[in-house]
Order: structure tokens, then C-alpha cells, then sequence
């Protein structure tokens, strides 16, 4: 049960353009209830959304600055006036290649390069690029496993794999491993879920699809505070199903169209009246234990 | 009832399939007509990736996978089947209405996965 909401009632946008804020998203009043009510309360905190760096991608008409854009973001990121207290890289960290050493080269490359982020606390999701032609074995030589939870100042993060699978799909077992962890916890208990792929059909005939996420959907329904951050379509996107809100982040190296905006789904061409444009990290700020999200789209340079 | 059989020995639809499709596969195999379309799947293509089909009449989709494991996907209708690298698959399809459908691969495959897709096409 996905529901389009209308943008007014979903969000409060403003247009922020200097110290290069993007813009930045109120999430509160998505369900017209304050989590202070709750039992579980968390603290405040703020952690980054750093998604899709796809390292090792080529392509001078989509982004002709591709090896130093990650630097540029983690330069970035090091100045922000407020330090997160982690940071979650939605996956796709490498691009694709068939050659598993390069694979392991690229995802090096990844692993040293976020080294130089002033934030050490991490936690990496594997993206179909990174983990669905070894099913997420030299990803977890590098970054360890590839589902697992965590918790945070009150709140439960979950990180879902849905890429290891090639199907693109979170399999049975995950699925079982998902609601045995859930059984846990109360269900006003704040939830925050990571992913890479969409867990519901944004557009399945361009692969913005979980196979089975409507198996995940269904387990996290009963639970009133769930945030789902995910990445994989490399622009910023809100959407609900039921009470709980979907947000995808823009990726680091290249955008992508808007969903079924255009005939067939290729990377924006880079504009250099606007370098790095669709481009980007965010930051997500939790409030009243954790169901007020401020949610700031942040450029990949400093301007 | 040999035929019906057969059916099941066919991949054909993925759980959200139409139900107006399955019916109509069913009526199309009393009525005896059928066509096989030979094509192979490779990285990052199929071969052939433009297939004509004629409304009503069923076609059954032999693929077969010569390098790894492929997907075979048409969303619009549907129909998805896992091709397994060096097993021949058998997909069948009644085109009930006339149109251009995308298919896709939808298991990873590489670096040119995306661009691994073709149409059918199906005309009166």
C-alpha cells in the first residue's frame, strides 16, 4: 500500500542556497504524531546519508571531475558547522566491473578515501554495483556484513541487503532474520531502516524495485516510528507507504532522471553551468526522539 | 489434458501476473496454435532483441542463457522467468493486446546490465 502524497502535505521546503545547503526537508507532521508521546524516547542527534560514490565510473559526459568528486564531498562534509555523530553510506560505493581484483581495488580506493572523513564511526550498506557478481564477498572483506542492526542514541537502525541477491531481493532468510529482530521491540520503539535499493515499487521497469520489499514492508507496518533512508536512484525522493516515509538521497557521482520522466533511464549529462549539480550528501537531524527528521540536501562542494 | 500439463512445465508468470493473460494462455493452447521463437541471452544482450508477435496468438519464448545466469523480465506484463547459463528456458506468452513491451534483464549481470533489454511488439 503506497501512497503518493501531495508535496505541500509531505514536506516544507527551503531553498537554501548558501554554505552549500541544498535545500533542506521538514519531515515532521508525516504522521501527525510526536514520538514524545512515546515510550521509547531518543536523544537528539544528527548522522550523514552519503550514498551511491560509484567508484571506478567513467564518463567525461556525465562527470568529467569523477576522481575528485568524492574528495570534494568528504572535504565537505569535514567543514560542516556540526560534526555528525556517524555517517551511513548507502551503498553502490564502486562501480561495477567484472574483474574481482579490480573490485577490491575500487572498493580500497573507497575504504581510504572516507578514512579522511574527521567522523570515523561508519556504517556501509553494499550496493547491486559493489556485491550482486560475488554475492557481497569483497565487499565484506572490506566493510564487513551487509545486514545487520544497530542502535543509536533510542534508535533502532536496521540495515537491509537487498543487492547481494542479484534478483535484487532480500531473500527468505533476511526476511525471517527481519522479523525476529523486530519481535524484540516495541511497537512505538523509533526505527530507522537503511537500504539501498526502494523497498516499494518506485519504478520496477527501471529496476527502482525490491523484489520482495513488500515482505519487508509488511513486517515494519505495525511499527508506528519507521524511517526508511535508502539510495540507489541517485536523487532526492520522498514518498509514503502507509505511515512510514521513504527518503532517497542523491548519489556522488552522476544523477539520474526522475522516475519515468523520460523514455529510457541514462545518466543526466554533466552541465558546467551548474558542475556537480544533482549531486550531493544529506544530513538528517533527529528530533523529539526520533520522529521529527530535518532532513538538509548538501552540495558536494562548499560554495 | 497432455497439453495443459505442459503448461506447467513452462515458466510463465510471476506471482502478479493478470489474470486475463493466464486465461487467455489457457483458451490459446485448446486451440492448438503455437509458435516458438529460438533466442539466446548474453552478456549484455539478446539476440534477437526485437520480436514481432501477433495479437491472440501464443508464442513460446525458448531462451537460452550462454554466459551466466540472466533474468528475463517484461514488466508490463508481468512475466518474468530466471535463465540459468547454459539451460534452455521456456517461456510462453498469449499477446492479448497490441503494443510495444520492453523486456529486460533483471538479475545483475554487469557493468552493460542496464542496457540489456528488447521489445516485443505486438501488432493485429
Amino acid at each position: 500500500m503506497t501512497q503518493h502524497l501531495d508535496r505541500r502535505e509531505f514536506i516544507q521546503l527551503a531553498g537554501l542556497t548558501t554554505a552549500g545547503i541544498a535545500g533542506v526537508v521538514f519531515s515532521s507532521g508525516l504522521r501527525g504524531v510526536s514520538l514524545a508521546a512515546a515510550k521509547n524516547r531518543a536523544e537528539d542527534f544528527m548522522f550523514l546519508q552519503m550514498s551511491d560514490l560509484h567508484w571506478g565510473f567513467t564518463g567525461p559526459a556525465v562527470n568529467p571531475d569523477a576522481e575528485v568528486t568524492l574528495d570534494k564531498a568528504i572535504a565537505h562534509v569535514n567543514t560542516l558547522p556540526r560534526q555528525p555523530d556517524f555517517i551511513a553510506f548507502t551503498g553502490d560505493l564502486t562501480h561495477t566491473t567484472d574483474d574481482p581484483q579490480e573490485r577490491r581495488k575500487r572498493l580500497a580506493h573507497v575504504r581510504d578515501a572516507v578514512a579522511k572523513l574527521k567522523v570515523k564511526a561508519h556504517h556501509y550498506l553494499a550496493g547491486e554495483h559493489d556485491a550482486s557478481l560475488d554475492q557481497g564477498e569483497a565487499f565484506k572483506e572490506f566493510f564487513g556484513k551487509t545486514h545487520y542492526t544497530f542502535d543509536h542514541k533510542g534508535v533502532h537502525f536496521i540495515v537491509l541487503d537487498n543487492v547481494s541477491d542479484p534478483k535484487g531481493m532480500l531473500g527468505d532468510e533476511q526476511l525471517q532474520w527481519l522479523r525476529a529482530d523486530l519481535k524484540k521491540l516495541d511497537k512505538d520503539a523509533p526505527i530507522v531502516v537503511l537500504t539501498h535499493r526502494p523497498l516499494f515499487d518506485l519504478a520496477p521497469d527501471w529496476d527502482w524495485t525490491t523484489a520482495d520489499g513488500a515482505a519487508a514492508m509488511e513486517a515494519l507496518m505495525p511499527y508506528e516510528y519507521v524511517t526508511v533512508f535508502y539510495g540507489h536512484i541517485h536523487q532526492e525522493h520522498h514518498q509514503m507507504t502507509g505511515h512510514i516515509p521513504h527518503h532517497a538521497a542523491k548519489g556522488l557521482m552522476f544523477a539520474l532522471p526522475a522516475p519515468h520522466s523520460v523514455p529510457k533511464k541514462t545518466p543526466i549529462p554533466w552541465d558546467a553551468a551548474n558542475p556537480y549539480g544533482g549531486l550531493g550528501f544529506r544530513s538528517v537531524q533527529a528530533k523529539d526522539a526520533g520522529d521529527d527528521y530535518a532532513l538538509t540536501e548538501w552540495a558536494v562542494e562548499k560554495s | 489434458m497432455k497439453r495443459i500439463v505442459k503448461i506447467t512445465a513452462f515458466v510463465v508468470l510471476a506471482a502478479g501476473m493478470a489474470a486475463g493473460w493466464h486465461r487467455l494462455a489457457t483458451a490459446a493452447v485448446s486451440a492448438g496454435a503455437e509458435q516458438v521463437v529460438h533466442m539466446t541471452a548474453k552478456k549484455f544482450e539478446y539476440t534477437p532483441n526485437q520480436i514481432t508477435l501477433k495479437k491472440g496468438v501464443p508464442v513460446v519464448l525458448e531462451i537460452t542463457a550462454l554466459d551466466r545466469d540472466h533474468g528475463f523480465k517484461i514488466p508490463e506484463l508481468g512475466v518474468r522467468a530466471d535463465l540459468k547459463s547454459g539451460q534452455v528456458r521456456r517461456v510462453r506468452i498469449v499477446p492479448d493486446r497490441t503494443g510495444t513491451f520492453e523486456f529486460r534483464c533483471d538479475v545483475f549481470c554487469g557493468s552493460g546490465h542496464e542496457d540489456m533489454s528488447g521489445e516485443i511488439v505486438v501488432v493485429d
